[in-house]
């Protein structure tokens, strides 16, 4: 399974090395929406290091929605879903191998969103250490169900609308303790620690990727 | 459907009316008014049995039959269709359960809506089954259909806890549970009690009633669906030449009559 798991993933990043669309199409939009949000919450530093957190983990998961449409659109190439399902990866590998390829994806792009809302919105980073957790914990999260929502709605023709109408709802805890681990290593929470909200990030993947193990096999035989 | 099951569609039926009829004369007329929330009250005989059908028995049942459909030795159409009628209805009480909550909510808290705990879990878990029923309203194979339908049913059954506790944790002012709490005590008692639990039964057997009648109503489309299929098949088979006779597919890969016929049921099935 963790060669299987490998193999996919260096697939995925080696056609996004070639491809670029993470950067040249995703980086742009993500800090375009920073940009976007500091026209609506206006020039002073105040409201947007109070939202700094808030906006950096919204901000990611619309551009998490943009990298697994990316990534489920990689196997949806004529034939390419059954050259998958006949190669004889153990699926378990290829949901590992999609969702780490997603991770390694969107942990560059969360870098230069720090940097974005650190430069951008005036926000100091007080603990790093809450700061890297939550990214982690969150983004393998994200990953998780992206990967699991993507298959799910890859090949039908409404897949481009359907997808964020699955993904959001379903990873609002990320975005809602994501946002509270933020607050604390920026300094800019109503108080209390962010052990509690890491514990949630980590348990919200931990169950997504053990979910996502069991049934990308039906998955994969329903796509 | 047998004579059996209407027979039990019926009597479910006509017991649900005469609950609810009893509970509202019970509620309206019988039970004295809170002594804070004077008349106000008189919406818990209707929200906490709206609310448990929703977000345990409808919830519930779709989240169990989706599991028992993926399940290779339960795998049958009855488990896949009882998901779906199950999480239709029950998106219907969710919307209920949100609309009398915040009718609720304005007299006692001042707004329509807070961003309570429990209201915003609920109006997620609404938004899960509106995307459930999307997912299920895209046209495919019974057996596509049924395995996706399942998979996102199951997604929701895990989320809906994770979304409960990170939205407790984040903020909450409804009021603890009434009946069921911690020290199993209920804090409700006399007339006011028995009318709520004569509301938990008349909204669950409305909800029974009602799965009842989607679940027959889902058996007559798949059945409907079926029948346009043939229909199709037999009109291409009478069209094309050298096509096999009617009640026989094409072979695998075979004429441009196959294609033929590939194409009108891609079409009945997208239609």
């Amino acid at each position: 399974m963790w060669r299987d798991t490998l193999a996919v993933a260096g697939k995925d990043l080696r056609i996004e090395m070639r491809s670029r669309v993470l950067l040249n199409q995703v980086v742009p939009f993500a800090l375009l929406v920073l940009v976007l949000f500091a026209f609506a919450l206006g020039p002073r530093s105040g409201p947007m290091v109070q939202a700094s957190a808030g906006l950096f983990w919204v901000t990611l998961l619309f551009a998490a929605v943009l990298g697994v449409q990316r990534s489920s659109a990689l196997e949806t190439g004529e034939g390419t879903r059954d050259g998958l399902r006949m190669s004889g990866l153990d699926p378990a590998g290829v949901f590992l191998g999609k969702t780490a390829a997603l991770c390694v994806q969107l942990v560059f792009l969360e870098v230069l969103l720090t940097a974005g809302v650190v430069l951008l919105y005036g926000a100091h980073i007080r603990s790093i250490g809450p700061l890297v957790v939550a990214c982690l914990a969150g983004t393998a999260g994200l990953a998780a169900v992206g990967t699991i929502y993507g298959m799910l709605s890859s090949g039908l023709r409404v897949r481009e609308t359907l997808l964020p109408f699955l993904l959001l709802p379903v990873v609002a805890p990320v975005v809602l303790a994501g946002t509270r681990a933020w607050q604390v290593a920026l300094g800019t929470g109503v108080g209390g620690g962010a052990v509690p909200y890491l514990e949630l990030l980590a348990i919200f993947a931990a169950v997504y990727l053990a979910l996502g193990v069991v049934i990308y096999g039906p998955l994969l035989e329903a796509s | 459907m047998s004579h059996r099951t209407t027979l039990a569609v019926r009597v479910i039926g006509v017991g649900a009316v005469v609950c609810l009829v009893a509970t509202v004369w019970l509620g309206l007329w019988v039970t004295p008014p809170d002594q804070v929330q004077r008349n106000l009250v008189r919406l818990v005989y209707v929200h906490p049995p709206v609310a448990w059908v929703a977000l345990y028995l409808a919830f519930g049942i779709a989240c169990v039959s989706s599991v028992l459909w993926l399940w290779r030795r339960t795998r049958s159409a009855f488990f896949d269709r009882l998901a779906a009628s199950s999480m239709e209805v029950g998106t219907v009480f969710t919307a209920l359960t949100l609309v009398t909550g915040s009718i609720w909510g304005r007299p006692t808290w001042g707004v329509w809506w807070a961003w309570d705990a429990r209201l915003t879990s609920t109006a997620l878990l609404l938004v899960l089954q509106l995307g459930y029923l999307t997912l299920r309203r895209i046209p495919g194979d019974f057996d596509s259909r049924a395995r996706r339908s399942s998979i996102a049913a199951l997604v929701a059954a895990v989320d809906v806890p994770i979304v409960h506790f990170s939205v407790q944790w984040w903020r909450t002012l409804h009021q603890g549970a009434t009946v069921l709490n911690a020290n199993l005590s209920p804090t409700i008692h006399g007339s006011m009690a028995w009318t709520l639990l004569l509301g938990f039964v008349a909204f669950t057997l409305v909800f029974f009633w009602m799965l009842l009648v989607r679940y027959r109503v889902q058996v007559l489309s798949d059945a409907l669906e079926g029948t346009e299929l043939q229909g199709a098949l037999e009109e291409r088979w009478v069209e094309g030449d050298g096509l096999p006779a009617p009640g026989r597919l094409p072979d695998e890969g075979g004429t441009a009559g196959g294609a033929l016929v590939g194409v009108s049921l891609s079409e009945k099935v997208q239609r």
